[in-house]
């Protein structure tokens, strides 16, 4: 327990770091994750605006990418992000392992929330003149709003778990934390502090989407 | 020149899967439609009605085929002004598809944002068309809080936000009750005779069609298989997918089941007229039948009003001297159309 108070200060530094590889890694993956769930789903046979070919090509590099195991994924992006960014240990390159490891995961979700949208709705906005990338944006993703928030609330779930596995390749942060201080010194007590103030994290985050998605689906 | 003018159009989809046949949802159709029509289109389900409907806004390119909506020709046209050709043609739906991200205020504001006008006009508009379709105190409220006939009323405020001269109205009516619908309908019809605005109304029940078509489109398989005036339509219809559907209203002469249920009661002859015009009035034919002593009793049959006249099929047992009957009925069939029932 001394131990504890002794590492405080280290601990606000990881969790720092963790809000901050959470925060970049669900900004730009979620926006990745957003552009590929919505091509998914624009091109798909019957969408608003059908591609075969680019449909194709992108269910592949989904396929191909999302199944792979994230600490593999963080592991063989190094050399690349090294090539990148100039660095293949830190914060920087954690946040591309994160970002890369988020974004299919994230299109799957929003190809599949999408397509709760009665394409009837669409069709209704089209009938009244509006082009095809307005309907995207002014009916498509704001009447999917609801679930997409909840959608993200799982997809936050899943980045806090990679910003903690990226701390054992290189990156900052609670996982980090918990590796050095708690697992190599053989002291449980910080190990389980770090796991608390995750809970606490993902709890509030999940609360906050509930909340946002009770308002804006008005139930 | 019509308003609506459709020349041997044809929508064929491609197989779905390969080996499968192509869907000619749409085959070889020559349709016109005047300025301020109302015409019903009828059809079982897969007839290529949605279709049809679909292609005049163009929401689906027609395979081949010439469609001219007030003079434009809306085949082949670049998706940016076919753009600009649907804001002139509202459509509303069976599933209202109204916007639930939005309220009532926000729907109908919707067009109009599309079509950029500036907010002023917007709102002015808005508050417009809701005291129209009688919403006005609904303006805030989320479309999920209102009824079916309400959410109607709502597509059609927005769909004729832009001030179209066409309605599409695909199954609007389908998913309310007898009572909503009549109240939507009423509502069609002052969009048509107030705003001057040309209907066209996808429908599988006849009802709607006689109470607001003026003109009526029967279609099968993808084509147009009989089109003619409303009256005309359900008075004397000609192909037999018509038979069926003017049949749900009224019975020209009793199907087998009826006719058994008759029987059990009624051992007389029976024989079925039809009154098509108001030349001959049902007196008429009663008096040849008083006249010589023959009985009758009105067994089965009705009579329906279409764009004000009547025309019905009444089936008559008749009783009496096989001889006088005979000759009765020979008089009868001289004035209106007379059917023997097996
Ligand atoms: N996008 C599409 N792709 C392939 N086939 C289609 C498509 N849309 C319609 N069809 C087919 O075209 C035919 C006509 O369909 P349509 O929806 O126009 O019929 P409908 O008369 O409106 O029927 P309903 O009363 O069920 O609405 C059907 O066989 C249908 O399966
Ligand atoms: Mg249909």
């Amino acid at each position: 327990m001394d131990r504890v108070v002794e590492l405080h200060s280290e601990l606000l530094t990881a969790l720092w770091e963790t809000l901050y590889l959470v925060a970049g890694g669900l900004t730009l993956g979620g926006l990745l994750g957003l552009v590929i769930g919505t091509t998914l789903y624009v091109t798909r046979a019957g969408g608003i605006a059908p591609n075969r070919v680019v449909n194709v090509l992108l269910n592949v590099v989904v396929n191909t990418f999302r199944p792979i195991p994230f600490i593999l994924l963080a592991v063989g992006l190094q050399p690349i992000a090294r090539a990148v960014v100039g660095t293949g240990i830190g914060n920087t390159m954690a946040i591309i392992a994160v970002v890369f490891g988020a974004a299919f995961g994230i299109g799957r979700i929003v190809e599949q929330n999408l397509v709760s949208v009665p394409p009837g709705v669409l069709e209704a906005a089209r009938a009244m003149g509006a082009s095809r990338t307005r309907v995207v944006f002014t009916v498509l993703l704001p009447e999917a709003f609801g679930p997409l928030i909840l959608g993200y609330a799982f997809a936050f779930v899943a980045v806090v778990d990679m910003t903690a596995v990226v701390g054992t390749v290189g990156g900052g942060g609670l996982g980090n934390f918990a590796l050095t201080y708690g697992y190599r010194q053989f002291d449980p007590w910080v190990t389980w502090t770090a796991i608390a103030v995750v809970i606490v994290l993902v709890q509030l985050g999940q609360f906050a989407a509930n909340a946002a998605a009770r308002k804006v689906l008005r139930r | 020149m019509a308003l609506i003018e459709i020349r041997d159009v044809t929508k064929t989809y491609p197989s779905a899967r390969k080996g499968a046949e192509p869907v000619h949802a749409v085959r070889d159709v020559d349709l016109s439609v005047e300025a301020g029509e109302i015409v019903g289109i009828v059809g079982y389900s897969g007839a290529g009605k949605s279709t049809l409907v679909r292609l005049v806004n163009a929401l689906e390119p027609a395979t081949s085929g010439s469609i001219r909506v007030d003079g434009t020709e809306i085949v082949g046209l670049s998706e940016r002004r076919l753009q600009q050709v649907r804001r002139g043609i509202g459509m509303i739906f069976q599933q209202f598809n109204l916007f639930t991200s939005r309220t009532v205020y926000g729907n109908v504001e919707y067009p109009l944002v599309v079509a950029g006008v500036p907010r002023q006009e917007r709102h002015e508009r808005i508050v417009e068309l809701l005291t129209f379709v009688g919403l006005a105190d609904k303006a805030h409220t989320h479309v999920e809080q209102l009824s079916g006939v309400q959410k109607q009323r709502v597509g059609i405020a927005r769909a004729l936000a832009t001030r179209p001269a066409i309605l599409l109205a695909d199954e609007a009516t389908s998913a309310l009750d007898p009572e909503t619908t009549v109240e939507v309908l009423n509502l069609l019809r002052r969009v048509n005779a107030d705003l001057g605005v040309t209907i066209l109304v996808i429908t599988h029940e006849m009802d709607v069609v006689r109470s607001i078509a003026d003109r009526v489109v029967v279609m099968e398989a993808g084509r147009v298989v009989e089109e003619g005036d409303a009256f005309g339509v359900f008075s004397r219809p000609q192909h037999p997918a018509t038979q069926r559907f003017v049949r749900t209203l009224v019975e020209d002469v009793p199907d087998e089941r009826t006719v058994e249920a008759i029987r059990r009661r009624h051992d007389g002859r029976l024989v079925t007229v039809s009154f098509r015009d108001e030349s001959v009035s049902q007196s008429a034919v009663f008096a040849e039948l008083v006249r010589r002593d023959v009985e009758f009793e009105l067994v089965h049959g009705g009579v329906e009003q279409v764009r004000g006249r009547a025309f019905g099929h009444l089936t008559l047992e008749l009783r009496g001297d096989p001889a006088r009957v005979d000759e009765a009925v020979g008089a009868v069939s001289a004035l209106v159309e007379t059917r023997e029932v097996a």
